[in-house]
Parts: structure tokens; C-alpha cells; sequence
């Protein structure tokens, strides 16, 4: 069974959230689960994983930070594919998202 | 590209109040328009606010700023209007071509007369630790809890008592999260008296004359180090003070996103009252390059409600530049002019009043 998605926000005095459908995706090899077309950062960060990857030269961790796309903070690898900027890149179905080290290998 | 295939007259960069104001105005004027937007959906700022805004009653005082975005983009259902969203526009080029990126996808796109509505950054300050996963800017605190309804941590440390400082703190608690304290490096708190009032009744400690000396974690914030600050905002020996959170959320003021205007080759000027460098812009919110515009944010930090005048200016004098005076258009102008002057006498628009003041003075 994935595991039970725990950050999410379950009520709000003001807000209501309309969400995709509940898919799967992988983060380094293991399954967990998300919902369709949101930020893959906010699934991530649902899940409990903060650590997006580690820099080039000071091996320093690296997480969300800017939410909109300009600060290169978030970079990962998704589906094979490095530089990715997960606060903004959607989730989709299987998709398989590592921790980027460093500056990522082109394939 | 041909610069007759253009089937815009106005393109608009942002979406935010000041963006969809010119929109809705100059459309009405009866002007071929694009908005571009980086983010899915219209809005920019307003669509993270679940506060009621403060304001004046003719803008949308008392309501959300969720819900301001959903009137505004009603008044932009317009046939003369095009929205591209999911775009960025990532440069200027001469003869005003701006160069989108949509997806994948890269187009240029022309159009004689450009607004720029682009709004602002958030600042950042230094610290030990501050590049560690948990350290936030407020506004990506807020796309997180308020757009996408996750958490990002749930124990927070706020820095910085302005308006969003305090605004963003209260919504952390709505959306469950633990203000453990608030701290602010001046001896009084930034915003208004209510939303401090609002948070104190919840129990946060509001500490002012209070800095964050340094984040401790290894591979993500587990905790904070406060300190009493001296006269001269220099941390005071002994009042240090650990704190347990799993976030440090920044609210330390913005700056106008100017780099697009800079590239356009505007004149760039740095006006502290405005929040940074803005381009030099007249009382019709035009800049020294022809046919570019300025406004909201971008053209100096200030609200919502000015935001929205300065783009009905911008749109309404964007119109006129390419079809000539109109009285529709001086109409709305002389209005959006008088109520913005009535903002800025109130006692939150003299930094700004002063800020734009200034800009006159050293007129070209
Ligand atoms: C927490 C908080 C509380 C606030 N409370 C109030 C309040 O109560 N009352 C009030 O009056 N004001 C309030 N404000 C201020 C108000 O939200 C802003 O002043 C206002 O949104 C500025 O409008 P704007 O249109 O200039 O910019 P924005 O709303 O920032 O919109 C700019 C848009 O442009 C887009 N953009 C930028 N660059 C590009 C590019 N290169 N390509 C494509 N798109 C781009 C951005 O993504 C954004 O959507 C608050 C702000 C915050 C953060």
C-alpha cells in the first residue's frame, strides 16, 4: 500500500481545494502517490520529502523555495530528464522523479 | 516577423490586478489586446489572499482578494481580448517584440504599445543556513498552503512584521500550521494594528527588536536561533533564544520586477520609497521608451488598489497613443488620477506618495 499522503490541508476555514485524480509516481524507485496536474513540488512536500537535490560543488541540500518558477532551487531529474523545475512542472500519471546531484546527467 | 501580421495593439505582461485593470480598460476603449501570464490562471497576487483586503470601498474593500480575481476576470471577457497563459515572457527585443515561452514552446509576439504589469520579487535576507529546504519565501508559503493545499512545514518562525508578514502568519494558522513567534528587527511592528491584534488573540508572540541569527539543520530546518537586537540592529549577547520549528518563512519586503523594462531600455532609477529600481514613468504611466508602459508593483510596491488604477491609466493612456485623445479615455484617466491622489494623503500612501514625488522631480 503507498504511503497515506499526510500534509495535506484536510479542512480550511475559507478555502476548498478542487484536485485532479489520485495517481501514482515514483520518487527514487518508490512509489507514492499524488494528485494529477498539481506542482510535482506539492506532492513531493505532501509526502514529506523536502530534500530536491543536492548542489554541484558544496554538496549543500536544496529544496522548494520560490513556488513560481525563478529561483532554481527545486531542480530535479523527471523521467530521466535533469534541470527540471518542480515547483512549476505538473504531475502526471508514473512519472519518475529523482533527486537531481549536482548539475544531472543529459541522456 | 512582420510587424503588420500583429493582430495585437496592446500586449500586457501580468495578470495581476494592475494587468487585468489596463485589460478591461482598454478593451472597453476598443483595443486588440493580449495578456500574457506566467501561472495558469489569472490574478498574480490575489489569488493567494483569502484575507478581506483593505482598501478603499471603490476597490474592493472587505473582500477577498480571492474573490477580487474572479470579478476582475469577468470584466476580461472580452472578445478584444487574448489570454496566454502558462507564459513567460523572457525577453525584450527591439521594436517592441517580446520573446514567450509557452510550454516548450517559444514565440515572438509584436504589438506597437506594451504594458508591463509584472508585479514584484520577494527580497531575501542573509543568514547562516539560509539556503536549507524549509527556508520560504511568504509568497511561496502562501501558493503552497492557499493554491495547492499542502503544508509546508508545521512549526513556523515569521520574519518580518509588515502587512504580509503578519497577513501570511495568520493563514498559516488557519491552514493549521503553529506560528511559534513572529520577530521583527525594528522596536514597532510594520503593518496594520488589526492583523497584529488578529494574531495576538491567537497567542503568537509578536517579538520586536528581534533578528534571526542563524538556522540550524542538516538536511532541512529543525530549529532557529533569535536574538534581541541593539540600537543599531546587532544582535545583543545572551538574549539568544532557540526556537523548534520546521519552517522559517520570509516576509522582508519586495522589489519591482524591473528586468524586462531594463531591457527594453527604459531608464531604470533606484527609488528606496518604491521598494528598489523602478523605470522612470510619468503620471500617465508611461516610460521614456516610446510606447511602453508601466504599472502596479512593478512600477513601485504599493496595493491593490492603486494597482488597479495605475492600469486603468496605463491602459486607457495606451489606448489614446494609438488612436488619439478620446474623451472616454480622459474620463477614466482624470478619475483613476484623483482617487489614487486620495489614496496616497492617507497615513500607509506616503512612502509611496514620496516615491512616485520623486520620480517627477528628476523628470528627463
Ligand atoms: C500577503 C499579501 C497581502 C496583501 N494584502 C493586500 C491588501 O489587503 N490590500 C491591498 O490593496 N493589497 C494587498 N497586497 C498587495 C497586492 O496584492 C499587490 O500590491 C498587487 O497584487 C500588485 O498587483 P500587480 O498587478 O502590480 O502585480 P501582481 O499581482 O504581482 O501580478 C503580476 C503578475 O505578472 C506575472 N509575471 C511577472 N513577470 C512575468 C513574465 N515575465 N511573464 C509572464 N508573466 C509575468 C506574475 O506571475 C503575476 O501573475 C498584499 C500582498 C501580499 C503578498
Amino acid at each position: 500500500m503507498p504511503k497515506k499522503i499526510s500534509n495535506r490541508i484536510e479542512h480550511h476555514p475559507i478555502l476548498t481545494f478542487v484536485k485532479g485524480r489520485l495517481v501514482k509516481f515514483y520518487f527514487e524507485g518508490k512509489e507514492l502517490q499524488g494528485y494529477e496536474n498539481e506542482p510535482i513540488a506539492a506532492a513531493l512536500i505532501a509526502n514529506g520529502i523536502k530534500v530536491f537535490r543536492i548542489t554541484e560543488k558544496m554538496k549543500r541540500p536544496r529544496g522548494f523555495f520560490c513556488a513560481v518558477g525563478k529561483c532554481s532551487s527545486c531542480l530535479m531529474t523527471v523521467d530521466s530528464k535533469p534541470n527540471v523545475m518542480v515547483c512549476v512542472e505538473l504531475l502526471k500519471e508514473g512519472m519518475k522523479v529523482e533527486r537531481q546531484i549536482g548539475r544531472g546527467k543529459l541522456v | 516577423m512582420k510587424k503588420s501580421d500583429s493582430e495585437f495593439e496592446i500586449i500586457i505582461v501580468g495578470s495581476g490586478p494592475a494587468g487585468l485593470s489596463a485589460a478591461a480598460v482598454a478593451a472597453e476603449l476598443d483595443a486588440k489586446i493580449a495578456i500574457i501570464d506566467d501561472n495558469p490562471i489569472v490574478g498574480g497576487q490575489l489569488i493567494k489572499q483569502t484575507h478581506k483586503f483593505f482598501g478603499s470601498k471603490s476597490h474592493f474593500c472587505g473582500v477577498r482578494g480571492i474573490d477580487i480575481a474572479k470579478i476582475l476576470e469577468k470584466r476580461i471577457q472580452h472578445p478584444n481580448i487574448t489570454l496566454l497563459l502558462d507564459a513567460s515572457v523572457v525577453g525584450y527585443y527591439e521594436d517592441n517584440i517580446l520573446g514567450v515561452l509557452q510550454k516548450e514552446r517559444f514565440i515572438k509576439l509584436y504589438a506597437p504599445k506594451i504594458i508591463f504589469a509584472t508585479g514584484a520579487a520577494e527580497n531575501l535576507i542573509a543568514f547562516p543556513n539560509n539556503d536549507l529546504p524549509g527556508v520560504y519565501g511568504a509568497g511561496a508559503v502562501q501558493t503552497l498552503m492557499n493554491v495547492h493545499g499542502v503544508l509546508p512545514g508545521k512549526r513556523a518562525l515569521m520574519v518580518g512584521s509588515g502587512n504580509i508578514g503578519l497577513i501570511v502568519s495568520y493563514q498559516m494558522m488557519q491552514a493549521g500550521i503553529e506560528v511559534v513567534a513572529l520577530i521583527e528587527i525594528l522596536d514597532k511592528i510594520g503593518g496594520y494594528n488589526v492583523h497584529a491584534a488578529k494574531l495576538r488573540r491567537l497567542g503568537v508572540p509578536i517579538l520586536t527588536s528581534h533578528t534571526i541569527k542563524y538556522a540550524t539543520g542538516k538536511d532541512f530546518v529543525t530549529g532557529a536561533v533569535i536574538a534581541r537586537v541593539n540600537k543599531k540592529f546587532k544582535p545583543i549577547k545572551g538574549t539568544d533564544k532557540r526556537l523548534r520549528v520546521d519552517m522559517i518563512c520570509l516576509a522582508v519586503g519586495l522589489t519591482p520586477l524591473s528586468e524586462l523594462l531594463y531591457q527594453a531600455g527604459c531608464e531604470v532609477i533606484y527609488i528606496p520609497e518604491l521598494g528598489g529600481n523602478v523605470a522612470w514613468h510619468s503620471e500617465n504611466m508611461e516610460t521614456l521608451k516610446n510606447g511602453i508602459f508601466v504599472a502596479g508593483d512593478a512600477s513601485g510596491i504599493e496595493e491593490a488598489s492603486t494597482a488597479m488604477l495605475e492600469g486603468r491609466i496605463a491602459g486607457a493612456c495606451a489606448f489614446e497613443s494609438l488612436h488619439g485623445k478620446n474623451p472616454k479615455a480622459q474620463e477614466i484617466i482624470q478619475e483613476a488620477k484623483k482617487e489614487l491622489r486620495e489614496i496616497r494623503q492617507g497615513p500607509f500612501g506616503t512612502k509611496p506618495r514620496i516615491g512616485k514625488e520623486k520620480l517627477q522631480t528628476i523628470a528627463p
